[in-house]
């Protein structure tokens, strides 16, 4: 089984988020750029699964779509044990954009995991998108997957409860929070190691974006907090049903 | 052309945020001067279905096939996409929870339509086609143009409210053409959560970080919770140590919730917990730490010891119902 985790390459999670003059993009100056924490996580489960099962699992390749700059992140993902790396030269436009040009290196893979949301723009689409493109079944709100014979055991949160299923590859999941604990801290020998692996450019496709980001702002700044002392915690129920009126 | 909207079921019912999506499809439709329809998949009864006219939808289609339970993604878009073609819509409109994040991605292929998730109110324009969510975890607000002539928002829960909107619902049976090969989801078992308020439709939540201090700390909050009929929620740190589920961990890498109002008992507020929960409209921040920085996201604060604040709370709110 191959496996295919797609990466996005977004600001540490802290970042101070601030945009240029014109609010119309983000300003990535002195950002610090992670694996997307849903895909760091995707991408443990699947290094998981291949210490668990071994050969059966051939092989693990990573995949984002980005400019020459996302490939440190690329090589983190190689460093914490992935075995190549794809990038499609392109600036990732949105979410359609970014499916259709996945397309190209996606199809061989009997695996696709892709994280739930994206740390930056908040999209939650390239997987489904993709998976529609490829015509294949898909998963999601995945947390939790393992191997059984030929086929997955998956996990999913539903609105309103949890579900277990059986499903047949090839397939895409599309997965969240408890999928794996903690992500993995490269040490200095798969650093090393990853520099040796294979991080392939592909040209990008021809694809049109359907939506565009076009202004940004910050939300408005907050009233300072209104304090309470202990012994009177009482009373802040009471402004809160007669003040604030939530009660 | 029309606007359609996506009308999700759990066990044959509908919820709050069925009657938020009919009322932002009914408001949009109205901007748009476009006629609004909604369609459910899976067993609902007429008169259930019925209910949405209160909210402005003229049509509903249903289709009552009983395999929608297994919620099989592929199917249920295709689903949507016949009811689209049939109601010639160029707008849907659906929930931005599991299902909607789930069906919304391959129905926009299908109709080649930009999506837009989570996104907050109408559109700040109609021509060109511009709407609002927030970005980087609630750090910030993005306008989103959308270009293709077909388009598809998911609703971000609690954003819009109800618009009551009287109007004549004809319920019309609907077959989307599925067969059996459609639907691949095998389902083992569900679990479902019952008896608690749902973190997603909570109007009030409850929430605990590390402050509480163990699994075992939970007791006050929890009734707390009951008495205000609210959702319980925790912080990273909490899911993490396996004191709560993760399905309650709120912030970043969690769920992201807007309700009414938040209590937040000894949690510090890191940034990545204040993006999952800063959209709620009031915060109350009860934490031993006057620098902590969920003070500064909150609206009320309590400095104080979490053990000597929630039996307070508990009294005044039973006294407040009674």
């Amino acid at each position: 089984m191959k496996i295919l985790v797609l990466i996005g390459n977004v600001p540490d999670t802290t970042t101070k988020v601030k945009f240029n003059a014109d609010h119309t993009a983000f300003d990535a100056s002195g950002v610090q750029w992670i694996i997307n924490p849903w895909d760091e996580l995707a991408l443990t489960r699947a290094l998981e699964l291949k210490e668990a099962y071994g050969a059966k699992v051939e092989k693990i390749v990573v995949a984002n779509v980005g400019r020459s700059e996302t490939e440190a992140t690329l090589r983190k993902a190689l460093a914490v044990g992935a075995d190549e790396a794809i990038r499609i030269d392109a600036d990732p436009l949105d979410a359609f954009f970014v499916a259709t040009q996945l397309t190209a290196v996606a199809a061989d893979y009997d695996l696709i995991l892709a994280g739930i949301e994206n740390a930056d723009y908040n999209g939650t689409a390239v997987g489904g998108m993709l998976a529609e493109l490829l015509d294949r079944k898909s998963v999601s709100a995945v947390s939790g997957i393992d191997l059984e014979d030929d086929l997955l055991k998956i996990s999913r949160e539903i609105d309103g409860g949890s579900q277990q299923l059986t499903m047949s590859l090839p397939l895409l999941a599309v997965v969240q929070k408890g999928i794996a604990k903690e992500p993995r801290i490269p040490a200095m020998r798969g650093i090393m190691m990853a520099r040796k692996k294979p991080l392939n450019v592909i040209a990008a496709a021809d694809a049109e974006a359907l939506t565009a980001f076009d202004h940004f702002e910050l939300p408005p700044a907050k009233a300072a907090c209104k304090m309470v002392d202990e012994d009177q915690a009482a009373s802040l129920i009471r402004i809160l049903h007669e003040e604030a009126k939530v009660l | 052309m029309s606007v359609l909207v996506y009308i999700e079921n759990w066990d044959g019912k509908l919820k709050k945020l069925s009657y938020e999506l009919a009322s932002y499809g009914a408001q949009l439709a109205e901007k748009l001067q476009l006629p609004v329809k909604a369609v459910s998949l899976g067993k609902v009864d007429e008169a259930t279905l019925k209910t949405l006219g209160k909210y402005g939808i003229t049509e509903v289609l249903s289709d009552t096939k009983e395999t929608y339970n297994t919620l099989d993604n592929s199917a249920i878009a295709k689903a949507l996409f016949a009811a689209a073609e049939k109601t010639a819509a160029t707008i849907v409109v659906m929930a931005n929870n599991n299902l909607g994040k789930a069906v919304s991605p391959r129905l926009a292929v299908k109709m080649k339509a930009g999506l837009v998730s989570a996104v907050q109110g109408l559109p700040i324009s109609t021509e060109p086609f511009v709407v609002k969510k927030m970005v980087f975890t609630s750090k910030a607000f993005a306008q989103i143009t959308i270009k293709s002539a077909n388009k598809i928002l998911t609703l971000a829960p609690n954003s819009f409210g109800l618009a009551e909107k009287n109007t004549d619902t004809t319920i019309t049976a609907f077959d989307a053409g599925l067969s059996a090969d459609d639907f691949a989801t095998t389902v083992v078992s569900t679990n479902k959560v019952t008896g608690k308020v749902l973190l997603q439709d909570a109007e009030i939540v409850v929430s605990g970080g590390r402050g509480m201090k163990a699994a075992d700390n939970w007791g006050q909050l929890e009734e707390l919770a009951e008495i205000l009929g609210a959702g319980t929620a925790c912080s990273r740190p909490v899911s993490d140590e396996g004191w709560r589920p993760h399905a309650e961990h709120v912030g970043q890498t969690g769920k992201i919730i807007a309700p009414n109002l938040y209590f937040a008992f000894g949690i510090s507020g890191a940034i990545q917990h204040l993006g999952g929960v800063s959209s709620s409209k009031v915060i109350v921040a009860v934490n031993k730490d006057p620098e902590a920085p969920i003070f500064e996201a909150a609206d009320y604060g309590i400095v104080g010891d979490v053990f000597k604040v929630l039996p307070q709370f508990i009294e005044a709110v039973k006294e407040l119902k009674a």
